[in-house]
């Protein structure tokens, strides 16, 4: 993601102390634990947001649920702190799935990316049904040189990660990977892309563990890809 | 049959490794999700219509006591009589003793989820009183003795062949393995039994407070016969299940059909005023209405999860559920079940019955997607996830407690993030596979591993690449 972005002339900078959004408890119903880890997030964000060079910042997530949760379920995280919701709302702002940011902000379809192959896309259900981004990644996936893109059926439907669903319920998950997995298989692609970490372990987990030749890459790997 | 507990986990890879009912059900879902999309697809304002739906329903559900009260207003002037039942139990109490009072010897029932939600049919039969099922799908399930496994289409769950050797078992008739043959043989048994019955139970899709009329849609014909040859027509409804005016039908039942089964209406829909009056040739001489609480108002205190209420079960959310598709409805243990019995069976029957089903789904969010009312069940879900957790049942035992802690006090300390990103390079030599993955973890994490690779943690931690080079080289 550093280097598409770099290769765009966006400047990048990483703040260190940053760790992680609070989904994990969020999802599993520990919602103290998510808010306590939250307010860490947005103050560090909040922060950098308001400094000097940080005014024209935005926050870029290459992960379509990290985003959600700082976009989305922040407000409902934090329905009961309005001191905090306002922070919420100026970080929420300025915060951007990666795909979304660069057509939405840097207006570009073409990253000069290329790469030989027949590509698949997997919507991810928080990127898809809460951020509703649905077209952006499929442009940037077709723009790219060399690629073949080939819609699978059953697109949109989940991989059967769902955080910590796929240790609570093991058999659940693996049974709707496996229809993911015939779909991939089916569409003829030999690349599975996807904007989001957690579909990507989980379908990836599955194609080496059962040996199957397909390549898994998040978005940004392909955007970033000079083949 | 009784409710004990829901053992989603188990009853969810029983449902997985059978096979006949893994291609029914995606036969079934298939076909209603196809019908669904494209029924909704023809209509130029579908997403305008299904927000105005969920504000009458939620203008209802916030004003419930109000139009309660002119409902039971309006059914008494119309001539018929209105019972309230503050749980199951009162609920049967009631019908079975209209149908003492009425000397009911025989009962006919169309097609109602809260029927079977109160389990009315075992009161029937322990009060000597003969009860039939008069949808097909019921029937077959009546005859097997078993719970409705999708809100619409009840016995999807068994095969052509299952039906052909229940009927012959039970009926003592010969194998017939045509549907039409089957439906014929049900045809004809159920035709005497309306003819026969003293008494005609329903549910009702809507109540409509207004005019005090209950709607009933379904494509047998049976609701029609149930509610209109019986002497005594009784019908039992959820309080959740109000509308205000009779100018909304249009609205719900434009929703209600499409994202049912697709169909621009069901062939029949019933509307039903009191008794029959003294012009009509025909119809119930009684009309009685009992309107069913059992748990609603305790989801109707609850701010946060209240739109659980604004169902109008039409199913929708089952067809596009990933995780119903794959277990079925009787791994939710109850009688309600996808997304819409993950969220209402535990605050019907209480969370510590039920704490496994809020965990029960990905989050992904389809079922929202075509929800005719648009509940938020993600954020339903979470906010029942939520008190479960604050309950300490189920699956979030000590050992996820930990774990929590363990990750939050981590990730609160960058310092400590750091340590630990880099240590668990070295902590998963040992479980690093051939293919430089970690192909089995010990538990809780061999569920992940028994049927997946995990990822193997890098040397280099994104940090330290950042702080050599800024991320310029991959």
């Amino acid at each position: 993601m550093v280097k598409v972005l770099k290769s765009l002339g966006v400047e990048v900078d990483f703040i260190e102390e940053q760790t992680c959004c609070g989904q994990p408890a969020f999802n599993s119903g520990y919602q103290d634990d998510a808010r306590a880890v939250a307010e860490r997030f947005l103050s560090i964000f909040d922060t950098t947001l308001n400094d000097e060079s940080g005014k024209d910042a935005y926050i870029v997530c290459p992960s379509g649920s990290c985003t959600s949760m700082v976009k989305v379920f922040y407000e409902e995280l934090f329905k009961n702190s309005p001191e905090l919701l306002n922070k919420v709302r100026h970080v929420s702002q300025k915060t951007f799935e990666f795909s979304e940011f660069l057509i939405k902000v840097l207006n570009t379809v073409d990253v000069g990316a290329g790469y030989k192959g027949v590509v698949t896309y997997h919507d991810s259900c928080h990127l898809l049904r809460e951020l509703g981004v649905k077209d952006g990644p499929r442009e940037l996936i077709k723009s790219v040189k060399g690629v073949k893109f080939k819609e699978m059926e059953l697109h949109d439907a989940c991989c059967g990660f769902g955080g910590t669903f796929s240790i609570k319920f093991p058999k659940v998950s693996v049974s709707m990977l496996d229809e993911k997995i015939e779909c991939i298989i089916n569409s003829g692609a030999d690349t599975l892309v996807s904007a989001d970490m957690g579909c990507l372990m989980n379908i990836g987990g599955a194609l080496s563990r059962r040996e199957i030749p397909v390549r898994v890459m998040h978005l940004a790997e392909l955007l970033a890809s000079r083949g | 049959m009784g409710f004990e507990e829901v053992r989603f986990e188990q009853d969810s890879e029983k449902a997985i490794h059978n096979k006949p009912l893994q291609k029914a059900l995606v036969n079934v879902t298939n076909r209603f999700r196809t019908a669904r999309n494209k029924a909704s697809e023809d209509v130029p304002n579908w997403d305008n219509l299904r927000a105005a739906a969920r504000e009458i329903k939620k203008e209802t559900i916030e004003n419930l006591d109000k139009y309660l009260l002119m409902l039971e207003e309006r059914v008494k002037r119309a001539g018929g009589k209105v019972h309230w039942a503050k749980d199951a139990e009162e609920a049967s109490q009631i019908i079975v003793n209209i149908a003492r009072e009425g000397n009911v010897k025989s009962v006919v029932k169309s097609k109602s989820m809260a029927t079977e939600e109160i389990e009315l049919n075992n009161s029937f039969e322990d009060a000597g009183i003969k009860v039939i099922e008069t949808d097909l799908g019921e029937y077959i399930i009546q005859l097997a003795g078993e719970r409705p496994s999708h809100i619409i289409a009840p016995a999807i769950h068994k095969t052509k062949e299952d039906i052909s050797k229940l009927f012959s078992a039970k009926l003592g008739i010969p194998r017939y393995d045509k549907p039409e043959e089957l439906t014929k043989v049900a045809r004809e048994i159920l035709r005497s039994e309306f003819l026969n019955a003293d008494m005609g139970v329903s549910g009702a899709n809507f109540a409509v407070a207004e005019t005090g009329t209950i709607v009933i849609v379904e494509n047998e014909g049976n609701a029609r016969l149930t509610t209109t040859v019986p002497k005594i027509h009784v019908a039992l409804v959820g309080i959740e299940k109000l509308i205000p005016r009779y100018e909304d039908l249009s609205l719900f039942l434009t929703v209600l059909a499409r994202s049912a089964t697709g169909q621009k209406s069901s062939t029949y829909v019933s509307f039903i005023t009191g008794p029959k009056r003294s012009t009509d040739i025909d119809g119930p001489e009684e009309f009685h209405l009992v309107l069913l609480d059992n748990g609603r108002s305790k989801i109707l205190a609850s701010e946060e999860t209240r739109e659980s209420l604004y169902c109008i079960r039409c199913g929708a959310c089952l067809n596009n559920c990933p995780v119903y598709r794959k277990v079925g409805g009787h791994s939710y243990g109850w009688v309600y079940s996808g997304p819409i019995g993950a969220i209402i069976t535990p605050q019907l029957m209480g969370i510590d019955k039920a704490p496994e089903l809020p965990f029960a789904s990905s989050l992904c969010g389809a079922c929202k997607d075509v929800c005719p009312v648009k509940i938020d069940f993600p954020k339903v879900l979470l906010e029942l996830r939520k008190n479960v957790v604050e309950s300490k049942k189920g699956s979030t035992g000590i050992g996820e407690r930990f774990g929590i802690r363990l990750w939050r006090f981590t990730v609160e300390h960058e310092s400590i993030y750091k340590i630990t990103n880099k240590l668990s390079y070295y902590f998963q030599l040992p479980w690093k596979g051939r293919n430089g993955k970690l192909n089995s973890l010990p538990y809780p994490f061999s569920r992940w591993t028994d049927q997946r690779d995990f990822p193997a943690v890098a040397k280099k931690t994104f940090r330290e690449r950042w702080k050599n080079n800024k991320g310029e080289t991959g």
